[in-house]
């Protein structure tokens, strides 16, 4: 019961780029097309999942037995650094379909604040592994589904006529403040 | 006196929150309060101008190829400076920006400008360019959180505007007003520029 109500709560009454605000800058940088967004959330699932389960072993493995725990941030943006150059030669070997979908996302991740803001959520919220790798996945999900929403909204934009000096971030931004007001509504979900 | 335009840069014409959009995050994270963008505003300039200062020192001795790597840990490293800092003199403020004073770490302005600018230059013009940049910063957050807590709380810095039981526009303090904020000053901002030709 409680696995689920991490998932609801990450997934959409906390959403991480809506109600967090972590991530913003992929949310409004790829976020043009359907198809983009989806191997952007892919990408960034598979990351967060796995970057999450490696900072756990890290944080209560080497950094709080040896007492260095304000190391926490340097060591974290290392070992997201070196997954994801790890993940990116793995695939390319093992997946190259894999690989050809997902390519040009990867490096991008390294500097998706999400990813090192969730790392050290798990670990200030105590979760344990299982919930820390589920809350992971749950809130890199909640951020694909932003991110779909997102592109299918701004692909219907571009048949509409708007003023031009509202072109680009100025109504991406309002966008996003309307489809944050809608996923208000899921609080009290949980 | 040529340097000086290196820090005027970044206050208008390259402001990194309102025309480079970069560090979007904590930009619509942390603007619930007039004060809170003072305080994270000052957090980013530290870390901004320090490690400008030692990228443009150790740029002949750091090797081209792990660059970022080396940037990273010297940003890294005043990251938990300001991190330790803060939780120990201003617990408060500490707690109300939480997640997002580790997260400078990621913040792209910092890494931008250490490759776009520090990288290449002596450590005055630096200097000036992580100060001017971080001031830019620290006044757009400032302007959006005043904004904000005017509209939201009807207060700002703390100060009450109108009756204590008066309505105000609740929705600008939320996730939502800050979205709307931002788009609407970032549209404001290329209009001034293309009026004034900035």
């Amino acid at each position: 019961m409680e696995i689920i109500g991490i998932i609801i709560l990450a997934l959409l009454v906390n959403n991480v780029v809506l109600a967090q605000f972590l991530g913003i800058c992929p949310f409004l940088g790829v976020s043009q097309k359907v198809s983009t967004s989806l191997g952007m959330g892919a990408a960034v699932i598979f990351v967060m999942a796995l970057a999450n389960l490696v900072t756990y072993l890290i944080q209560f493995f080497i950094l709080v037995p040896l007492h260095i725990e304000f190391m926490q941030t340097i060591t974290f943006i290392f070992i997201i650094a070196f997954l994801v150059q790890v993940v990116e030669i793995i695939l390319k070997k093992a997946a190259p379909a894999l690989y050809q979908a997902l390519g040009i996302y990867l490096p991008l991740i390294t500097t998706n604040c999400a990813v090192l803001g969730i790392a050290i959520l798990a670990v200030q919220k105590n979760y344990s592994l299982v919930e820390s790798v589920v809350y992971a996945s749950a809130i890199a999900a909640g951020f694909t589904l932003a991110l779909i929403l997102m592109a299918g909204i701004r692909e219907q934009m571009e048949n509409t006529g708007y003023p031009a000096g509202m072109k680009g971030f100025p109504m991406s931004l309002i966008i996003a403040g309307l489809l944050s007001l809608a996923f208000m509504g899921f609080a009290g979900l949980v | 006196m040529s340097q000086l335009k290196y820090f005027t840069n970044g206050l208008f014409k390259e402001n990194p929150s309102f025309v480079l959009v970069l560090g979007t995050c904590p930009t619509l994270a942390v603007t619930t309060a007039a004060i809170n963008g003072i305080g994270m505003g000052a957090a980013t300039t530290f870390v901004l101008v320090f490690s400008n200062l030692m990228i443009a020192a150790l740029k002949d001795l750091i090797p081209n190829k792990v660059r970022i790597a080396a940037f990273i840990v010297i940003i890294a490293t005043f990251v938990t400076i300001v991190d330790l800092v803060m939780k120990a003199f201003t617990p408060d403020l500490y707690a109300t920006l939480g997640i997002f004073i580790p997260l400078i770490v990621v913040n792209c302005i910092i890494l931008g400008r250490a490759e776009a600018f520090a990288q290449k230059s002596n450590v005055v013009p630096a200097i000036l360019d992580g100060l001017g940049m971080g001031i830019g910063f620290t006044l757009a957050i400032t302007l959006m959180g005043s904004i904000r807590e005017i509209l939201g709380n009807g207060s700002i810095f703390n100060i009450k505007l109108v009756a204590e039981d008066a309505n105000t526009i609740l929705i600008f303090i939320l996730p939502p007003g800050a979205f709307i904020t931002y788009g609407y000053l970032i549209a404001i901002m290329n209009r001034m520029k293309k009026r004034y030709n900035i």
